[in-house]
């Protein structure tokens, strides 16, 4: 897996990078406004609006929060250092997906009837796990700035954002379990998840302590 | 001589036939909360957007861009039309679950595109006095087509209200004439991966096989359609016989039948086998009886932005409650 030499430079970090990459993060949502205003006849957004925008920022948070895991493993195989100025930012999208899933969810689809929301919190094991996996999403981001490492210390900080290795898996687990029969998309999402913390894994055991 | 006439919970009533101009304004409607969803901003610009319904007045056809050909002698049964304005003709035909086709929604309609449907053949065996495979025009010969407007509710919590034309497949039994022996009907969809790509992969164990109880099948509102909106069957909708059973889960009414078999037992059914905690053989719409992963207790009419209670029987239980008498509905989900 090592390679003979840098890929990209470690400090290539072109001023047009983070913009280009924040568009590229937010590209989905475009799409979707697009769709909605195009009203393609059979696009399911026209049909079932709330449960195709619920499905769909699912999807994105997912694959964002896949993407941002990506980060530091392409750092060890490239050596380019310079992506690890994007964590953060693709992170924060993984949130803000996340949010936009929990609000449709919540706002939309249950019109903030937060005792239905509690009841199916505690009831429908599939959004129970996706809930855990949203309020570690939740505290992370909120730790974020970086005011809030230096509150809280380095050391511990980077203990709890280490809980993003539960919430990948339960994110995945979360729309597995809510799946009727076609469990191809999910297996995808968790092949490369395991990947993802797999590759954590086997590093950590031979980084000399 | 006085006619009486009883009105049932499903009658159509005056104030049911919906008016395009009213279809347009529930299209609008919907693109307005899409665009909500979307980005607030795109709001002005959507509400001069000229909405599309179903074209013509009363029970519109879609006309031949839909595709289909226009069903000719079919008789209207308002007596049996569920009083809710029809579900638009675009959305009855582009979100489908018909897993043969893909498991996304709008698969089936992108993909059947071309699924030829002649000739085709029914094979109707088990115990019935004349078992045979039948030319399906032969096998409905002389059974008038009626217009049945019908609530469909599917298992996921959403609805539609769909006009099919069919038979009643109480008519199509009588004319193969089950024995006393049989006591369940099992209905079979097209097996061919050639022709229904998303049989290529094993979502569920092909072909799909769903089953009524005897006495549901010979109930009158059971129908064996073959058009909808006045038109032959899209594939996407399970051209060229389906069945619709308006009291039961949509997963019920099976597409693209080959085999109708009368049996002694209680078939195994498709998704009853793929998940029995979740999906049973009765699949009668029941809001007090939850999908253990989410409530069955409303559902969402498509084109509505609110939910709605979902009925028992799914609104038509004065007519088939007595179908399931003694029988516990918790444990026979």
């Amino acid at each position: 897996m090592v390679l003979t030499g840098p890929v990209i430079p470690p400090g290539w970090f072109p001023r047009w990078l983070k913009p280009v990459v924040f568009l590229a993060a937010l590209s989905p949502l475009l799409w979707f406004a697009l769709r909605v205003v195009l009203m393609r006849s059979g696009d399911p957004v026209g049909v079932n609006p709330i449960e195709t925008a619920i499905r769909f920022s699912g999807d994105q948070a997912l694959i964002l929060l896949l993407v941002s895991l990506a980060v530091t493993p392409l750092r060890r195989l490239t050596g380019w250092a310079g992506v690890m100025r994007l964590r953060r930012m693709l992170g924060l999208f993984a949130f803000f997906y996340a949010a936009l899933h929990v609000l449709l969810y919540a706002g939309v689809d249950q019109l903030f009837d937060w005792a239905a929301v509690w009841a199916d919190v505690l009831k429908r094991r599939y959004i129970t796990v996706g809930m855990v996996a949203f309020l570690i999403l939740l505290a992370l981001a909120v730790t974020s700035p970086q005011k809030m490492v230096r509150a809280i210390g380095g050391k511990r900080w980077r203990r709890l954002h280490a809980l993003v290795y539960a919430a990948a898996p339960l994110a995945v687990l979360h729309y597995a379990m809510m799946v009727k029969a076609d469990l191809r998309t999910p297996l995808v999402y968790a092949a490369v998840a395991a990947c993802l913390l797999l590759i954590r894994l086997r590093r950590s055991e031979t980084r000399p302590s | 001589m006085m006619l009486l006439r009883h009105r049932r919970s499903w009658d159509l009533q005056e104030r049911d036939t919906t008016p395009e101009a009213l279809w347009a304004s529930r299209r609008s409607f919907l693109r307005g909360g899409a665009a909500l969803l979307g980005g607030a901003s795109l709001m002005p610009s959507l509400s001069a957007t000229a909405a599309t319904g179903p074209a013509g007045g009363g029970l519109a056809d879609p006309g031949p861009a839909a595709g289909g050909t226009p069903l000719a002698g079919v008789t209207p049964r308002p007596d049996l039309a569920a009083a809710d304005p029809l579900t638009p003709w675009d959305a009855v035909t582009t979100y489908n679950n018909f897993y043969e086709f893909g498991t996304a929604k709008e698969d089936p309609a992108r993909r059947a595109k071309g699924f030829v449907t002649e000739p085709w053949t029914v094979t109707v065996d088990g115990d019935v006095a004349r078992p045979g495979s039948y030319d399906l025009g032969r096998l409905l010969m002389g059974i008038g087509l009626e217009e049945r407007i019908y609530r469909m509710r599917c298992v996921e919590g959403w609805s539609m209200v769909i006009p099919w034309v069919g038979v009643p497949l109480a008519e199509v039994l009588k004319r193969v004439e089950p024995t006393a022996d049989a006591k369940y009907v099992r209905f079979e969809t097209l097996n061919d991966p050639k022709r229904m790509p998303g049989q290529a992969w094993r979502v569920l164990d092909w072909p799909y096989v769903e089953g009524l109880r005897l006495d549901e099948a010979m109930h009158p509102l059971t129908l064996l359609a073959t058009g909808v909106y006045g038109r032959s069957l899209p594939p996407q909708n399970g051209a060229p016989l389906r069945l619709v059973v308006p009291w039961k889960y949509g997963f019920k009414s099976v597409k693209s039948i080959v085999r109708i078999s009368l049996v002694r037992e209680m078939p195994r059914t498709s998704w009853a086998a793929q998940a029995p905690q979740e999906y049973g053989f009765y699949a009668n719409v029941n809001p007090q009886v939850d999908h253990p992963r989410w409530s069955q207790a409303k559902e969402r009419r498509i084109g509505d932005f609110l939910r709605r209670d979902t009925l028992m029987f799914n609104g038509y239980a004065e007519s088939v409650a007595g179908l399931y008498s003694g029988l516990d509905l918790r444990k026979w989900y």
